[in-house]
């Protein structure tokens, strides 16, 4: 009967641990869908890029007074799961402050600092709550937001206030136990702590039953929220916590104003300017040029997508989304997010991938795609090296080479290309008449 | 104004240092055109050893390439890189950023590998090493102009010191739009959409853009790429200052304070 707690937490971490892997098993087969890109080159600079921009969150700085808020976030997160071993393994060895012994002295100084952010996470996420419905911070406030993903943003917000609160529910209840002298509290005084020390107080009414039923319901709450939380995020928009980190030391290395070059095509036309080299006939089908689905585009594409947290700082700097177009490279980004958790379902279901949609016109439209600029505000802007214009530029490549659909001042300009060599309608013997022009 | 032909100066057995790759806007748009001659103008000056390619320039792909159309960038840039090779081109300056891009990022891949110069580096260059001198009390003097970065050039290539040590050099003073640098706003020609009519919106990316450089309070809106002038020079029309401010490239700027 005494093994009951340990055999049931035992069980509940086994539950949430295979849940877990198997979401993320099946996120990773889809975005295996994604064509090849090698991007494992200079394994120097990636892991540079791991540690300035998804550790260090170099681009959240440029907005420092935000950037320090998220930090606090973050920070307080990585550190408080050192404090969630310890409550691990007292679940699983049915002990209590399994730590306090080994750490003696420090532990009320680990503790304290993880009390400490544990409020400033609380402080923070309210301070959040209050940027994202009460202040007219456009990016919230776009329709791209409207539906789920407010909703998801607002839960995780919540539940990050709730797991911190006991937390801290946790501790204060236990220093009261211990002061009363009530086993097992009592054999591992810790003293008072900084910040639950102020909660004291208010629950020194209550007995010591109900002190006892606080503490052990916070304990349980607290583990078991932190194990729903973590099978949450990986169905939410909150993924970026784990996925900034592959996605930093997989982002392109070359120059941002480089398009990916189709090697396809390339041959090809090496072939029409020289046949004499097309020797091999190769027997492979004819590619398909760009893409109108996410099995075209490249796996890192839809690693972008599953890393995507819809803060908006791409259509916040996106000429387009700025001035009105139907374009939102945020929505690029949750739309591919989209069509990834539907081919996903599928292949849960043992279903084909085929369900007779597209990415394109089904979730993305061409108007969308046509308003782009290509200017890479919205790649210079995300915090978490996510690129909306390389999937934009590879389904205007599949519109173009496949459908043969594009607006007709472009099919004019293709025309002045291919005859003039310039975009404009004059001929290439006036290219150095400017010289005469007065 | 005389500049000279690359075909013409190898068969006189001449290798000018640089090829000037004057590009399809510098070459047949109006507005362009009398940036393409500041341009000439100055290397004329410094007696540059230089060639354009005239007739045999082709587009470089940049806008086909980004509508969508790569069988026709590589078309281009097939004929481009065999012509570049064929002359044994070392150096190519040009004075727009979208063909520096293609030249610089995206022909080495392809064959074509060159050290592309944009004019604003090269400007900065000259004045640093006392080539170009500007004169005393030019007509940029104390004036205030505001740097509109173009995307290409910025963010595309990280080039945004070089264009603003130019207006600097002027004596003139330099203000900076709320979005600049790297948050620098697209002037809205980028991608292709010099040449088609903008999507459907409640504004346009142009108008605004010069609002913004409006808002400085500035006489001169100084940019780096033929596209974005054309684009904020309409944006000055149709919010009818162009009597009070001008449009002008950094090359325009130098070329007449020599």
């Amino acid at each position: 009967m005494t093994h009951l707690p340990q055999i049931l937490f035992s069980i509940l971490l086994l539950v949430a641990g295979f849940v877990f892997y198997k979401r993320f098993s099946a996120i990773v087969q889809v975005i295996q869908l994604g064509r090849e890109e090698q991007l494992n080159d200079q394994p120097r600079e990636r892991w540079k890029n791991v540690l300035l921009l998804a550790l260090g969150q170099k681009k959240m700085f440029k907005n420092p007074l935000v950037a320090i808020l998220h930090l606090i976030i973050y920070v307080g997160f990585i550190i408080i799961n050192i404090e969630l071993l310890e409550i691990v393994l007292d679940g699983v060895s049915g002990n209590h402050r399994l730590f306090l012994p080994v750490l003696g002295s420090f532990y009320r100084l680990f503790i304290n600092s993880f009390e400490c952010l544990a409020l400033g996470v609380i402080v923070v996420c309210i301070i959040f709550l209050i940027r994202r419905y009460a202040l007219p911070i456009w990016r919230f406030r776009h329709s791209d937001l409207k539906g789920w993903p407010s909703l998801d943003a607002t839960i995780i917000l919540c539940a990050e206030i709730v797991l911190m609160s006991l937390f801290l529910l946790m501790n204060a209840s236990d220093t009261l136990l211990q002061n009363l002298d009530i086993e097992p509290y009592a054999y591992h005084k810790t003293g008072a702590f900084l910040v639950s020390s102020l909660i004291v107080p208010i629950l020194s009414a209550f007995s010591v039953e109900t002190l006892t039923a606080i503490e052990r319901f916070s304990w349980w709450a607290h583990i078991t929220g932190i194990l729903l939380f973590l099978n949450y995020l990986s169905r939410s928009k909150h993924l970026h916590i784990l996925l900034a980190f592959p996605n930093a030391y997989f982002s392109r290395l070359t120059p941002v104003g480089k398009m990916k070059n189709m090697p396809d095509v390339q041959r090809e036309v090496i072939y029409a300017f020289q046949p004499e080299l097309a020797t091999e006939q190769s027997s492979a089908p004819p590619p398909k040029f760009g893409a109108a689905d996410i099995g075209d585009l490249s796996w890192k594409n839809l690693l972008d997508a599953y890393s995507c947290t819809e803060c908006g700082r791409c259509s916040a700097a996106c000429p387009a989304t700025q001035t009105g177009k139907q374009l939102s490279p945020r929505r690029i980004m949750m739309a591919t997010r989209d069509r990834c958790e539907s081919i996903g379902e599928r292949i849960s279901k043992g279903l084909t991938t085929d369900d007779g949609k597209y990415l394109l016109h089904d979730y993305i439209s061409e108007e969308e795609l046509r308003a782009c600029t290509t200017c890479n505000a919205c790649v210079e802007e995300c915090p978490v090296s996510i690129s909306p214009l390389d999937i934009i530029v590879q389904m205007r490549r599949y519109l173009i080479m496949e459908k043969s659909s594009a607006p007709q001042e472009w099919t004019m300009m293709f025309g002045n290309v291919e005859n003039n060599f310039a975009p404009w309608k004059f001929s290439p013997e006036q290219r150095a008449d400017w010289m005469n022009h007065s | 104004m005389q500049v000279p032909l690359l075909s013409e100066e190898i068969a006189k057995g001449n290798h000018p240092e640089f090829l000037f790759w004057v590009g399809c806007a510098g070459s047949f748009d109006q507005r362009a055109q009398s940036i393409t001659k500041a341009f000439a103008l100055i290397l004329n000056k410094i007696g540059c050893s230089y060639a354009i390619l005239g007739s045999e320039e082709m587009c470089t792909g940049d806008p086909v390439r980004r509508a969508g159309n790569e069988f026709m960038f590589q078309m281009m840039a097939y004929q481009n890189i065999q012509l570049l090779n064929a002359y044994q081109v070392k150096k190519i300056i040009t004075t727009c950023p979208h063909c520096f891009n293609t030249l610089k990022n995206e022909y080495p891949e392809l064959g074509g590998s060159y050290e592309v110069i944009h004019h604003a580096t090269l400007l900065q260059q000259l004045l640093d090493e006392g080539k170009i001198v500007i004169k005393e009390g030019g007509q940029y003097k104390g004036k205030k102009i505001t740097y509109h970065d173009s995307c290409y050039l910025g963010r595309s290539n990280g080039i945004y010191e070089a264009p603003r040590k130019v207006i600097e050099s002027l004596d003139a003073s330099l203000v900076e739009m709320k979005r600049c640098r790297s948050n620098g706003l697209c002037c809205g020609a980028g991608g292709a959409q010099m040449f088609k009519e903008e999507e459907k919106g409640n504004r346009r990316i142009n108008w605004e853009r010069t609002e913004e450089a409006l808002h400085t309070g500035a006489e001169i809106i100084a940019g780096a790429c033929p596209f974005c002038n054309t684009m904020l020079t309409d944006g000055i029309k149709g919010k009818e200052k162009e009597n009070q401010v001008l449009v002008k490239d950094i090359a325009e700027l130098i070329a007449e304070s020599l």
